[in-house]
């Protein structure tokens, strides 16, 4: 073949790549401008302080009330109680997976985390649905299971994977000195573990917990399953509530396109997805930080 | 010292419990589908349509909308992943771009998938006039996934021995080429794990294809790729919470195969990332 054809050739698929390695800023931004081309509308209804700061959420009365303020405190409600159970959870079987296990269970109790991390939200909802519901109605009794505890139960199992790859990998990361100098004054393996190594691997701990908070506060499937969506501002865990992810996915489909609900719907996403940016932007930069040192 | 290894024996203790929470439901769960959904599996619930408002008949419809969107989107993100993949690890020095890069895969990941939802619904469905059909649910769900295909084929390429570059380069080889014919063969394996996790993630995944594919009840195969469909994770969201008097069996049935998929898809990643680790 001759020399020309291919210099073209590898000019094409360089481009390719070149294109292919900044798809993903691309598809950000994509993502960011449409949620806005539909999401500013909601401001010719209602001012940006009624919309955030607004106590109800009646999409579909007339004039609609497009308040999301139970709809952030139904999420922020759901998100503490996960992370509440599942940041120390998660912290601690990191802890025993990287550095207590025997060596031979060390497999095992990570495909188990994997595959925990691979079933599909719908099916945890499902399951939610017919067991974890009607079980804390009758231990709790409560009128109805679908509540914000059982979203945040719900939420703390999904959490945990994410929580417990990212601390193991901080864990794994801190250098050996610092155990065998800690070991070789005399501490115990649990000293060790609990005054050296948990500061070393603190950064990505960190990081881990607020990459599960991501997780959990972006969750829909499961929470909309299981919380009861009801759009009202919460007083305990144990009632229901409505979170912003489950509205949209509750609603959309009713909206009609072009309406003022459709359009707060599209505003409901430009929320999240800033909240998501933000702790993506933070998490990322502990990491790097751990790395670093 | 007699107290310190009492505490070790305690805080060991705390740490175990904490994994068996973690541990005991997921097996309880995996055990309670496959014994609850093996019962409902038969040919006809497995081949046959939907019948009576779905509860009985069975839930083809649902299986092959499922195949259409998993197939439509890999071949849609996996060429993008693995040359965005070599771009950052083959091409890209470190510089503020390749940094925005790395920000916007770390952000893509972390999107709330019914914001993906919203997305596509906004983008392929309105925008460019797609309509709710297979071709929008498939797109969104490939950028979906996009993240995953690119954090492990980098891993995968950078796993590749630094000396087979420079093998290849010392020949006169170009930098194509090099990737080509040294890097690329060896990252395979990797890069085959990574697309085969994502295509299990794409088959569970709800909230992304609830306004850009899914139909409520559509008796009916799909024929191209701009029909509506149903699909495997929205008929058991549906069965689930929407429609009341559903036998407890047809539930347990669509979970069992919903999640029998997944598994098999991470089960095969995993065989494959274990049996290339061996040989090096």
């Amino acid at each position: 073949m001759s020399l020309l054809p291919r210099r073209i050739r590898e000019f094409v698929i360089e481009k390719l790549i070149f294109l292919s390695g900044i798809a993903s800023i691309v598809f950000v931004a994509l993502i960011f401008v449409f949620l806005l081309r539909e999401g500013v509308s909601v401001l010719k209804t209602t001012s940006l302080g009624g919309f955030l700061g607004g106590k109800f959420w009646y999409p579909i009365s007339s004039p609609a009330k497009l308040g999301i303020l139970p709809l952030i405190l139904g999420s922020l409600l759901v998100t503490a109680g996960a992370v509440l159970i599942a940041v120390p959870l998660g912290i601690a079987a990191a802890f025993y997976i990287a550095e207590v296990a025997p060596k031979r269970w060390r497999t095992p109790l990570k495909s188990c985390v994997e595959i925990l991390s691979a079933i599909p939200s719908v099916v945890l909802g499902f399951l939610g649905i017919m067991i974890l519901v009607p079980f804390l109605r009758n231990v709790l009794n409560l009128p109805t299971g679908l509540t914000a505890f059982s979203g945040s139960l719900m939420l703390a199992f999904m959490a945990l994977p994410t929580i417990i790859t990212i601390s193991e990998d901080a864990i794994n990361a801190v250098p050996r000195e610092y155990k065998e100098g800690a070991l070789a004054l005399g501490a115990t393996h649990w000293q060790t573990l609990y005054r050296v190594v948990i500061h070393g691997a603190l950064p990505g701990i960190i990081a881990a917990a607020m990459l599960g908070i991501g997780r959990v506060f972006g969750e829909t499937m499961a929470v909309m399953m299981v919380t009861g969506n009801a759009a009202v501002i919460p007083h305990t865990l144990f009632e229901p509530v409505r979170t912003l992810t489950a509205t949209i996915a509750a609603e959309m489909g009713e909206a009609a396109k072009g309406s003022p609900h459709y359009f707060a719907l599209f505003a409901v996403g430009i929320v999240l997805f800033i909240i998501s940016f933000v702790i993506n932007l933070t998490a990322d930069v502990l990491l790097n930080r751990g790395r670093k040192r | 010292m007699k107290n310190e290894n009492r505490r070790q024996t305690l805080g060991f203790g705390v740490l175990l419990l904490a994994t068996l929470f973690v541990v005991i439901p997921v097996t309880a769960i995996i055990i309670l589908i496959i014994t609850k959904g093996w019962g409902a599996l038969s040919w006809e619930f497995l081949f046959s349509m939907p019948r009576e408002g779905m509860r009985a008949g069975g839930i083809l419809p649902a299986i092959i909308g499922t195949v259409y969107l998993v197939l439509t989107s890999i071949l849609f993100a996996l060429p993008i992943g693995v040359l965005a993949a070599i771009y950052l690890s083959e091409y890209a020095k470190d510089t503020p771009l390749t940094r925005i890069i790395n920000l916007a895969i770390i952000n893509l990941a972390g999107v709330s998938s019914v914001v993906f939802g919203l997305f596509g619904l906004s983008l392929f469905v309105v925008f460019l006039k797609f309509g709710v059909s297979i071709i929008s649910g498939a797109l969104t769900l490939g950028i979906m996934t996009l993240p995953v295909i690119i954090t492990t084929t980098r891993e995968a390429l950078r796993s590749v021995p630094p000396s087979y570059r420079e093998v290849s380069f010392s020949l006169g080889a170009s930098r194509w080429q090099t990737v080509r014919h040294a890097v690329l063969p060896r990252a395979l394996p990797g890069i085959l794990t990574g697309a085969i996790l994502s295509i299990g993630r794409v088959a569970g995944e709800t909230a992304p294809i609830l306004f850009t594919v899914a139909a409520f009840y559509l008796p009916k195969l799909p024929t191209g790729l701009s029909d509506q469909a149903m699909a495997l994770p929205y008929h058991l969201y549906i069965i689930t919470t929407q429609i009341p008097g559903i036998p407890e069996t047809y539930r347990y049935g669509t979970a069992f195969v919903l999640i029998g998929f997944v598994l098999i898809m991470n089960i095969t990643a995993t065989v494959i990332r274990s049996k290339t680790r061996k040989k090096k």
